[in-house]
This record gives structure tokens, sequence and C-alpha cells, in this order.
């Protein structure tokens, strides 16, 4: 069965990369759907099963598959197996569903395209790689699916190659991650070092890494401890593996330039599910992080770091895409500051809500862009909502949700996720309170953004119209009966069917979907008793796969756990926060959309040109000055150049015995009879002396 | 009776002049003949000692020589006739590549 | 007595040999040898060889050096130009005969065995034993090699037919056959 769900992508991939070039758009849309969807109602059925089976010793259910022994040298064993538990079931859910829905939304959004194939193929072989990552049962299944999503991603953001800005951000991409890749292969070498394995689970012949670690003692608080070997190492470089592929500081550049790629791709891969498999690998490898407090607090730090560092860049952003770049920058700071906290559920949580809400937002800001023929610059939009109706309607239901705004699913998650922080037991002293804070006003910053961009899109003045007059000589005409009027003025229209189905449903999914993970003490309140059981679920599903964590010591938050007056009081704060942006967002960019925002914002801080001042342009006058011209020109070229001079000197000298004259060849011949004899002479002459 | 030594240095000054005679002679026929001259010197050696030792098998053995010898000349002269066809020299000094 | 017999059979062939190398005329040369083979066959009789001495001037005398005579006068060979300041072989190979002789000398000067009794073992019976039951595989292989050689000597020897003229590339020699060819024509219209 899991097979199936992993498979099916990449027979998909493989039938439209081979053939795909003669096919009709709508066979190869038909293809690359019903590959997914045959995967996502896999997925479904495995997951069914799952909730059937029966718990194991440590309480997790668990269905594991292995397809055979991949590699065996010694005491190390990698099988191609596949495991499906709460977290991965929970993760192949959300991932092949809404990518069944972003397929379908492509296949409108990509018609007319001359690579429609190529993008087909790029993107079933992406949801296998994913599915590959997120099912493998060991690191190293895990490593390949991590690398294969980097090349997808790749290929997908460099899709539109002509353009040099594609081709420069998927090399962004590229290198920026394989920076983070360096951290998971350092650390699934010290695994492996450490613990004599990388299996995730027990098997027959097998001890997983995590029922090894679960054994181990916590190690100390201290910053010694990230650079001794032990767990807190493995901890740390595998965080950076993560900042890589999800985006924190200081590996987030990469995402905001992915945007370049086509729409659909931002919202599989650069919102809903690639981004977050760090956040993913972090709550697989809880085991570890529970014993490494310092590796979560940094964990913690930097997630909240790069939430608030991203949100103030997004208040600024003027492209549409990129506004919703750094939200999901921003969201997945949320995520790790959960994990720092202790709070994996909790994080993993806003993992499945943000793949709601974000995919329907860039999915909204697709069909935008799609009806404004690739218009991507807010500034030229406004006034959209006449005609944009479902377009306007589900992403105001994303922008909600995202905002926190109260009993969508963004705001359960959201506010767990605040709350695990301020009553963390985890963090040092008191650090979940500024943490928390640092949450609050992110919070605050990220509702007023994402109202921002709602207004300036939707609400006032129609300014695409002067845009287009200026430069099109169809001005005024409308071309309501022209399906597809690229190229031409006009009214933007709604998008056809295909889009806007996936919207709703997305839309439907960001209403609904947090009513499996509302806080405890918040369902008192709100939920008749008898439901209880069902609006925790998410909780109770996930909480088998995590490793109890000690309380830190010095720790002055943790008392606060158990207080529900104190959470729901938190719970307040942040709705009364969520509200309160949402109105300053909405009434402050009604009346000036197009105010100018703070220069250092706009310029996201310098914080491209800084690592170009600092990391790139070093590293290019090293490799010019140094590496080429003293390396490679002076070292390599000159050892292989010298070897060739020598070899030619050489021969110069024993070309002048292969004359060609017979004579000097007899002399050669009589030179050597001379030698043999002179010695057996010589040797005469030693033994008659003696 | 004469030393079995005297024999050997007769063998040993005809094998030298053999041998110079092949280096210093540029005519491809001299030098056949030097080479003979040189097979005889070591025939002498070996009829030598097969007296000496009163074994018949050296004497056996130039028997064999003179055959190898035979045969080389025939080949070698065939060799010279082909060469000098295509060249119109025997200096083999003149052939020192390899084609024709 | 034997000794003096000796000495003038080693001068002369020494003569021989040197005549061999020294001549300028390669059918001089081929003269010399011819004596040298002589002397040697005497030489052979005074070591009791009788069979060996009288295959000596049959074959070697008589067969092979008809045959170096023969090719010599077929291919009408000038004398030989002096050019012995060209040789730069001269001043190695001197020294290295010298240092040949000296190494042969040294080694075999001191060479003696103690006398052996016994009948002399050169006689035509005595060989034919010996050629014929120990050392009959031997004298087969001799014989298909002089079969190799007649082989090898009629293919290398064989005139090359008309019609593989172009084969040749030497431009001259093309040049020098058309010439001859031409002259032909010439001659029979004449």
């Amino acid at each position: 069965m899991l097979k199936v769900i992993v498979f099916a992508p990449l027979l998909g991939a493989a039938i439209l990369g081979l053939f795909g070039n003669k096919m009709s758009e709508r066979l190869i849309g038909l293809i690359a759907c019903s590959s997914v969807g045959v995967s996502a109602i896999a997925a479904f059925v495995a997951f069914s099963k799952l909730l059937g089976v029966q718990p194991d010793s440590g309480g997790v259910r668990r269905i594991s598959e292995t397809l055979f022994t991949w590699i065996s040298v010694g005491t190390f064993r990698a099988d191609f197996g596949f495991v499906l538990d709460p977290l991965s079931g929970v993760m192949i859910l959300f991932v092949t569903g809404v990518g069944f829905l972003i397929h379908m939304f492509a296949t409108g959004y990509m018609s007319h395209d001359p690579g429609f194939w190529r993008f087909f193929a790029y993107m079933n072989l992406f949801m296998f790689m994913m599915l590959t990552l997120v099912l493998g049962d060991n690191f190293l299944m895990m490593f390949v699916g991590w690398e294969g999503v980097g090349l997808c991603s790749y290929l997908l953001i460099g899709y539109f190659f002509t353009l040099p800005s594609a081709g420069d951000a998927a090399k962004k991409a590229f290198v920026v991650n394989r920076i983070g890749d360096f951290g998971i292969a350092l650390a699934m070498m010290l695994i492996f070092y450490k613990f004599g394995t990388i299996s995730f689970i027990d098997k027959e012949g097998l001890v997983g890494v995590f029922t090894k670690a679960a054994t181990m003692p916590v190690e100390a608080l201290t910053f010694s401890s990230l650079w001794a070997g032990g767990l807190t190492t493995i901890a740390i470089l595998l965080f950076i593996g993560a900042t890589g592929k999800s985006a924190q500081i200081p590996l987030f550049v990469w995402l905001p330039d992915a945007m370049a790629g086509p729409t659909p791709v931002s919202a599989l891969i650069h919102a809903a599910t690639m981004v977050t498999a760090g956040v993913y690998m972090i709550v697989r490898s809880n085991a570890i992080y529970a014993k490494a407090p310092m590796a979560l607090t940094i964990v913690a730090i930097v997630g909240a770091l790069t939430a608030i560092f991203a949100a103030t860049i997004g208040l600024s952003q003027w492209d549409i895409k990129k506004v919703l770049a750094y939200s999901t920058v921003s969201q997945l700071g949320y995520m790790f500051l959960a994990c720092g906290a202790g709070a994996f559920t909790a994080g993993f949580f806003h993992v499945v809500t943000h793949a709601f809400f974000k995919a329907l937002l860039f999915l909204g800001s697709g069909s935008v862009i799609h009806s404004m023929h690739h218009e991507q610059n807010m500034a030229h939009m406004g006034g959209l909502k006449k005609y944009l109706k479902i377009t306007f309607a589900t992403m105001g239901v994303g922008t909600l949700a995202i905002s926190g705004f109260p009993l969508l699913s963004g705001f359960f998650s959201k506010d767990e996720i605040l709350w695990k922080v301020k009553s963390s037991p985890i963090l040092p002293s008191n650090l979940g309170l500024i943490l928390w804070l640092i949450g609050l006003v992110t919070a605050a910053i990220t509702a007023i953004y994402m109202t921002r961009m709602m207004v300036i899109t939707f609400f006032g003045e129609e300014r695409f119209r002067n845009n287009h007059g200026s430069h099109d000589g169809h001005h005024g005409d409308d071309h309501h009966d022209d399906h597809h009027s690229h190229g031409h003025g006009g009214d933007p229209h709604e998008s056809p069917l295909v889009m806007t189905v996936p919207l709703m449903v997305l839309a439907v999914l960001s209403v609904v979907g947090g009513f499996v993970g509302i806080p405890e003490a918040l369902a008192e309140k709100i939920v008749p008793h008898s439901l209880h059981d069902y609006t925790h679920s998410f909780y109770k599903f996930l909480d088998p796969i995590l490793t109890p964590i000690a309380a830190s010591p010095g720790n002055v938050t943790g008392a606060l756990a158990q207080d529900h007056h104190a959470e729901l009081m938190s719970t307040v704060y942040s709705t009364i926060v969520a509200l309160l942006a949402i109105a300053i967002g909405f009434f402050l960019f009604r009346d000036k959309p197009l105010m100018t925002m703070p220069r250092l914002l706009e310029q996201k801080y310098y914080i491209d040109e800084i690592y170009d001042a600092f990391i790139v342009n070093p590293l290019k006058s090293i490799s010019t000055t140094v590496l080429w011209k003293v390396v490679d020109v002076g070292i390599i070229d000159g050892i292989v150049n010298g070897l060739a001079k020598f070899v030619g000197f050489t021969s110069r000298l024993t070309r002048e015995f292969q004359s060609g004259f017979t004579r000097s060849y007899a002399v050669f011949i009589f030179v050597g009879a001379v030698t043999v004899l002179g010695y057996f002479v010589g040797y005469l002459v030693f033994n008659a002396l003696r | 009776m004469v030393p079995l030594s005297w024999y050997l240095i007769l063998s040993a000054i005809l094998f030298t002049i053999g041998a110079v005679g092949v280096f210093l002679k540029r005519n491809v026929i001299t030098i056949f003949m030097c080479i003979e001259l040189m097979l005889n010197a070591v025939n002498l050696t070996l009829v030598a000692f097969s007296s000496f030792y009163k074994q018949v098998y050296g004497q056996l053995f130039v028997f064999i020589v003179m055959t190898v010898a035979a045969a080389e000349a025939g080949v070698g002269l065939a060799l010279v006739i082909s060469v000098f066809r295509n060249r119109e020299t025997l200096d083999v000094d003149k052939s020192n590549i390899l084609k024709l | 007595m034997e000794k003096v017999f000796f000495i003038i059979i080693a001068s002369l062939s020494v003569a021989a040999a040197l005549s061999v190398v020294a001549q300028r005329n390669t059918l001089y040369s081929a003269f010399s040898l011819i004596g040298l083979f002589g002397c040697l066959a005497v030489a052979y009789i005074t070591l009791q060889a009788h069979l060996i001495a009288a295959i000596q001037v049959i074959v070697y005398a008589g067969a092979i050096m008809v045959l170096f005579v023969f090719v010599i006068m077929l291919l009408n060979i000038r004398e030989e130009e002096l050019r012995v300041d060209r040789n730069r072989l001269l001043i190695f190979s001197v020294p290295l005969g010298g240092l040949l002789f000296g190494l042969i000398y040294f080694g075999l000067k001191n060479f003696k065995i103690d006398e052996i009794k016994g009948a002399p073992v050169g006689t035509s019976e005595a060989i034919g034993q010996g050629l014929f039951s120990k050392y009959l595989l031997p004298f087969e292989v001799t014989s298909i090699l002089i079969l190799l050689a007649i082989v090898g000597s009629v293919v290398l020897a064989r005139r090359e037919k008309d019609g593989d003229i172009e084969d040749i590339e030497d431009d001259e020699q093309v040049v020098k056959v058309s010439m001859a060819e031409k002259s032909k024509v010439e001659e029979t219209k004449e």
C-alpha cells in the first residue's frame, strides 16, 4: 500500500517525462492529476488502516514496509523501506491532498504553456520525492527524498529558464540548500557513529536511532555541548539542514527569490510541502532533541527571530508573491519556535493548517496573476473584488486564517504555539516569555501585512486600467467572450472552474482544519463535552511519537503549563491583537494603499547585499585569485603540464636511441652483450682474487 | 698437441672482427657476411670443446647452427633483394624508415 | 709441429677475417670469407671433426657463399664510397670491439681441462647416432625451420606484378617505372 503512495507519482513522472511532448494538454493533465490522485486515495486508505492497527509497546501505531535492503556494509544497513506512523500519516494526507488540488489548479494555470508536459513531469517527480522523504524509514531514505525535492525545486524555480532571473533564483536556491544539506550529511554520519544505525524504527536485526536516543541522558545546557559530538551536535547539524530547506535565518534568502517559478510551484513546494520538511524532520527526531536542551533553545530563538524578521520585510513588499514568500518564512519560524519550546505537536499542527491556508493564498494569488495577465505588482492592481469574486472570497478566508481570526484554523494552531512557548518548561529561565512576546508581535505584523495585501489587491481604485491603457491599443475594449485574452486589455475575469474549485476546497479546509486541534482550555469553554475527543484528536493521535522532555533547570515559565485560566487569557490577548491588527491594516491601507514603506524594509534589511559583500564576493575573489589562478592554473595545470613536459623531455632523450639506423641497434645489442659478459668475467676475477 | 685455449682465443679474435665489422660496414651484404663470420667463430668454440671433452653433442649443435645459418642466409638475401628492388641501395643507413 | 701448423692456420683465418671487413668490394669480401671457411675447415680437421669439416666446405663455402656471390653479382653493386669520417659509429665500435675481445680473452685464456682419453668423436657414425636418436626432435624442428625459410624467401623475393605498382608511394620509383615502360614502347616501335 505504501509502495503505491510513493510510486504512483513516479510512474506519472516517467510517462510524462518520456512521452509527454507528444501528448495533448488534456491527456497530460489527466495523467498528472490521476497519478497524484491515486497516491492521495492510497494515502487515505493507508491512513484509515493505520487507525485500525494495534499500538505497539510504546503506544505508537505503525505500518512498515521494507522493499529490500538497499545498502549493507559491515554493521551499516540502510533499507529501502517505508514507515507509516501518526506523523508521516498526517503528513502524507495533506501532501497528497493539497498536492492533488494544486495539480488540478495548475492544469488551468499552466494551460497554453509550451513546457506543459515538462512542468507536470517535474511536479509528479516532486511528489514522488516528497513522499519518499516523508515515508522513508531511515535517515538515508529521508535524505534521498530531501535531495530529490531540492532537485525538483531547482528544476521548477528555473522552469522559465529563458529568464535570467529564474535561472539565477534556481541556482541560488540550489546552492543555499546544499549548505544546509552538508549539515544533514554530517548529522547522518554522526548518528551512525554514535548509534550504529540510521533506522527510524526498530526492525528485525535493527534497533532504531530514537529507541537508543530515548535511553540516553539529557545533555547539559551549555555552549560547549554544541561541538562535543553528542546528541546536541547531531541536533544542531540537523537543524542547519532544516534552516536550509525551511528557509530560516541565515539561509532563508533563497525562498523569496524562488518565487520566480510558476505560482503552483510556489504553492506546492515553497509553501505547503517541501519547506515544511525541516519541521517534519525535527519532529521526527524529537527523541534526539529531547536530550539536547541547548539545541532546542537555539531552534526556538532562530525560529522566533526569523518569524519577526521575515514578517517585517513582508510588510513592505509590492510583489504579491513576495509578500506570501516572506509570510511563509515567517510562519515557518513559528513552527520552529514551537519545536524549540518542546511543543512538537503544536508546531506540526501549524504545518498542517499552514499547508491549507498558504496553499490557498498562493493559489489565490496565482488566480489573480492569471487574470491580470501575469502582472505580479500589487501597485498595478486594486479593486479586483468586483471581478474576481471567488478568488476574493477564498483569499479572504485564507487571510483571516493566517491572521489568527477566531475559530479559523490558523487561530487554533498559532494560539497553541504561543501558549506553549509562554508556558514552556524547557526553555531556560524566562526566555519563553520573551519569545512569546516576539511571537505576539509577529502575529500582529502578520495580520497587518496580510490585510495590506488583500486591501491593495482587491479594494480601492482600479489602478490596472491606467497601467494597461498606457501601452495597450485595446484600451476600454471588453473581452468577456474571449476566455483567454492574453495580451489584451480589458476587465480581469475570473479563472476557470478547474482553478477555482481547488480554491474553494482549500478555503473550506482552512476554516475547518483547526477543529481537530482545539487547545484543551479553550475546548472546555466552547465545545460540548461529548465532542472533546474529536476536538483534541490531533494531539492525542500524535502524542505517542513524542519522547518526554525533562524540564530545564532554572525555568520559570513551566509553572504556568497547568494553569487553564492563564491559557485562556493568552488566547484572549492573541485574539485581541489579531483583530486589532486586521483593523489597523484595513483602515490604514484602504485610505493610502500605495503608502511608502521604510526603505530598510523594502530593501529586505539589505540581507542580500550583506551576503554578497561578506560571503559571495570574498568567495568569488578567493576563487578567482587563489583557486583559479594559483591552485588551478599554477598547481593543478602545473602538475599536468609538468608531467607532460617531463615525459616529453625523457622521450626526447630516449628518442635518440630509436634512430632507425640498424647498426646503432646492433651496437645496443652489443653493449648489452658486453655488459653481461663483463658481469660474468668480473665475477670470475672477483672469485679468483678471493 | 695444441691447447684448448688457443682455439678459444682464435675464436674470440674472429668473433670480435665479425662484431666490429657489423658496426663498421654499411653494406647490408657485408654485414651479413660478418654475421656468418661470428657464427663460425662460435662454431669453432663448440667443435673445440666437443673434441677436447670427447663428447659428440657440441658437433651436433654446430650441425644445427649451420642449418640455421643457411636458412638465415636464404631469408636475409631475399630481404636484401626486396629492399634493393625498392630503394636501389644496400646502405642500411638509408633504409631507416619503416616503409618501402 | 702441430702448434706451428695451428699458428699458420690461425693467422691465415685472421687475415681472411680482416679482409672480409676491410675490402671495399663486396665480392672480394665474399671471396675472403670463403677462404676463412676453408681455414676453419682445416682447423676442424685438426680437431678430428671430419664430418663437420666436410659440411663446412660443402654447405658453407659451397652452397651459402655461392648464394651470396649470386646475389652480389645479381644486384651489380658498386663499390662503397669512402665515408669513414662520417661514420660516427667507428669511435664506438673499435673500443667496444677491443673491450669485447679483452673480456673474452681474460675469461678464457687460462681455460684448461684435463686431457680425456678416448676415441675421436667427430665421425659421421657418432653424429648420425646422436642426430637420429637423442636429438631427433631438434633435427625435425630444424627441417621445419628450413621449410619456413624457403617459403619466406619465395614470398620476399617474388617480383611484384605490374598491377601492384600503384601501391608504391615512392614517386621516384613510379617515374622510373613509367620511363622504363616508355623506352620499351619506343624500342618496339623501332
